[in-house]
């Protein structure tokens, strides 16, 4: 490998000697052409023409209103797929696309990052499969299907715990067996190195844009800029855009699930311990002698026990604050959006906001927060509908 | 305490290397079989400690970690397990394990309590020569030998680099792909032994998908020396859980097949 893929003590490449030419070869073209401008431009065009962006940097002037502050949403919800994870999907294919990859294989959680992989291989004309826990794709009906009708194919991953974490060990191991003509197209910025990087950079979009957007409508940087965190993309994505202000507060929220104390959730940072999971060493949810935890939460799409390396570095550093909301109070701040604003956020999203809530009587009226509204709640209507009678 | 350059300079064929994951399907059960196996012949054992999430490993190894899990084990009673294997024969036994479970231990601790209990070498299945700076001092100062893994497609140039910090031998891996028996040989692993040995005068022991006596005859024609079986032993526990016996001979029978193929 040409670089150590380092976040301070994080990250590496802790993988079996059969993944490192794979990862070297992925290293090596993703640095030549994630600069290249005819990658950069057809890019640029899929961005815009087929996944909608740029997105809004919203003014919520009647939720502003109700919590005290200024609140600018980054409607990331808008995105074709629904959620932020188009926007690596389309960066990674057509980095697949310019190695002469055929094959696309994803892993998938709540099925989001599934199916925004199964449309862009429908886009591209690819051979696609999905791997997802067998729990999961009992849980997620409807994204299977959508994922089926793109024309991928899902295979339910029966070991383990049936979750996002066992979808990607199998996801590793079918790669392990099939490297010469398959692209892993990873959906968060954790893994090995390079993913965490080139997750990073193919959501750093957001992070430009809500910078730029937030200068041209307000004419200043914001205070704060919250977002929620599971493996951590869209996150790392906004943050990048203002790592370098200092002035800036980030601050990432975590899956508190059922209580930091009841140990069923799913708040690595806040709650873990360092150690190495999935080709990668992080803040790590784990037993005293190193077994994987279990984890729980609301919305699948954090329900995973490790983190992106990067976010374990502004941790340590101090320069992101990391806390965890629990379900009740996540699912307080979705019914709020929808009614203050008429937008239904994804359970995932609803973590940042259901902070925001928290916060509530602490802000000054005019402090300027931009929220990433990662995602759309259609998914989850009927786990909110489960959990309380309209 | 005997050690692979004993075993291999001893032998004028391929070493016989049996795989068990620690305490499956149980411990006792599986001490039972593991005894079983040096008395049928195993020059070497290769013993796994289960792990929650084991990435290099199919089905069969997978469903033995959880099958040992299950049963109670953890890193002590896994150190005991091995302790009790070397009181009953003085064998070389190669560990095979996540970095996970070694960083939580910690790193310096584990080796020492593992050389202690009678390991030879330390193989992290998650670990390359890449990262090995972390570690691979600590195992040098607990006395273990060092062994990594060479795939089928690991280049010449980084077969040297891996060989050159190897001292007990080259774990070579015969297929792309994770541990599981396999109905055919890979038509390359003559190749790969061949571009090892181009490089080193290491032992080449050769593992992952060989499944048969015929399997094991042919690698060690093609050069290797030494040969490493794995799901196909682990599958004979699996599919006799109701009865242990069974598995027993099964296993100590199959044993004895391959030793045989081994001395023709």
């Amino acid at each position: 490998m040409k670089y150590p893929g380092r976040y301070g003590p994080y990250g590496g490449f802790y993988v079996p000697e059969v993944l490192i030419p794979v990862l070297e070869e992925l290293e090596e073209a993703f640095y030549n052409f994630y600069q290249d401008k005819r990658f950069i431009k057809d890019l640029q065009l899929l961005n815009r023409d087929y996944a909608g962006r740029p997105t809004p940097l919203y003014h919520a002037s009647r939720l502003s209103e109700h919590l005290g502050c200024q609140l600018l949403l980054k409607r990331e919800d808008l995105l074709h797929g629904g959620a932020h994870k188009v926007n690596n999907c389309l960066g990674q294919a057509l980095l697949a696309k310019y190695m002469k990859k055929t094959k696309l294989i994803a892993e998938t959680g709540a099925g989001q990052h599934g199916l925004a992989t199964a449309m862009i291989g429908a886009l591209f004309g690819m051979e696609t499969k999905i791997f997802m826990g067998a729990v999961d794709v009992e849980r997620q009906s409807v994204n299977v299907h959508k994922m089926k009708l793109c024309g991928a194919q899902v295979i339910p991953v029966e070991g383990g715990t049936g979750t996002l974490k066992d979808a990607i060990n199998e996801a590793l191991r079918y790669w392990t067996a099939n490297v010469s003509d398959t692209f892993y197209l990873f959906g968060t910025a954790a893994g090995p190195h390079p993913y965490p990087t080139i997750v990073r950079h193919f959501q750093s979009v957001i992070g430009t844009e809500a910078r730029q957007q937030c200068l041209e409508q307000t004419d200043r940087l914001p205070d704060k800029v919250i977002a929620c965190i599971g493996g951590g993309s869209n996150a790392i994505g906004i943050f990048s855009g203002f790592v370098d202000d200092r002035q800036v507060e980030l601050i990432g929220v975590e899956a508190g699930g059922e209580g930091l104390t009841a140990g069923k959730h799913a708040a690595t940072l806040v709650a873990g311990r360092v150690g190495i999971l999935h080709g990668v060493k992080s803040y790590l949810l784990q037993n005293s002698e190193g077994q994987i935890a279990e984890t729980e939460s609301i919305s699948a799409g954090l329900d995973y026990p490790g983190v992106g390396p990067e976010h374990c570095q502004l941790k340590d550093s101090g320069r992101a604050k990391y806390v965890a909301l629990e379900d009740e109070k996540v699912l307080d701040a979705f019914e709020l959006l929808c009614r203050c604003e008429g937008i239904l956020p994804a359970l995932e999203s609803s973590h940042a906001l259901a902070w925001l809530m928290q916060q509530k009587e602490k802000f000054q009226k005019d402090q300027l927060i931009i929220l990433n509204l990662s995602g759309r709640g259609d998914k989850d209507v009927g786990i909110v509908e489960k959990y309380r009678k309209l | 305490m005997k050690t692979y350059a004993d075993v291999f300079s001893g032998l004028k064929r391929a070493a016989l290397i049996p795989f068990f994951v620690i305490g499956d399907p149980g411990y006792d059960a599986g001490l039972a079989i593991v005894k079983d196996a040096i008395d049928a012949g195993a020059d070497i054992l290769e013993l796994g400690i289960s792990f929650s999430d084991p990435i290099a490993d199919g089905p069969t190894i997978q469903k033995a970690d959880i099958r040992a899990a299950k049963a109670g084990m953890n890193m002590q009673k896994a150190l005991r397990f091995i302790r009790e294997i070397k009181d009953y024969r003085d064998i070389p036994i190669g560990l095979l394990i996540y970095y996970n479970l070694i960083y939580q231990y910690p790193a310096e601790k584990f080796f020492a309590d593992a050389a202690k209990a009678g390991v030879n070498s330390v193989l992290i299945a998650d670990m390359t020569i890449n990262d090995a700076d972390e570690v691979t001092h600590m195992a040098k100062q607990a006395g273990l030998d060092t062994v990594f893994m060479v795939t089928p497609n690991t280049s010449d140039s980084r077969i040297k680099e891996i060989t050159e910090r190897i001292t007990g031998f080259v774990y070579t891996v015969s297929v792309l792909g994770v541990t599981g028996s396999r109905d055919r040989l890979s038509s390359t692993v003559g190749d790969l032994i061949a571009r090892i040995k181009a490089v080193t005068n290491i032992p080449v022991c050769v593992g992952f998908g060989i499944s048969s006596p015929d399997h094991a005859k042919t690698v060690a024609q093609a050069g290797a020396d030494g040969v490493i079986i794995g799901s196909k032993i682990v599958s004979m526990i699996e599919k006799n859980l109701d009865n242990p016996q069974k598995a027993r001979e099964d296993i100590s029978g199959f044993i004895k097949q391959l030793r045989k193929a081994l001395e023709e």
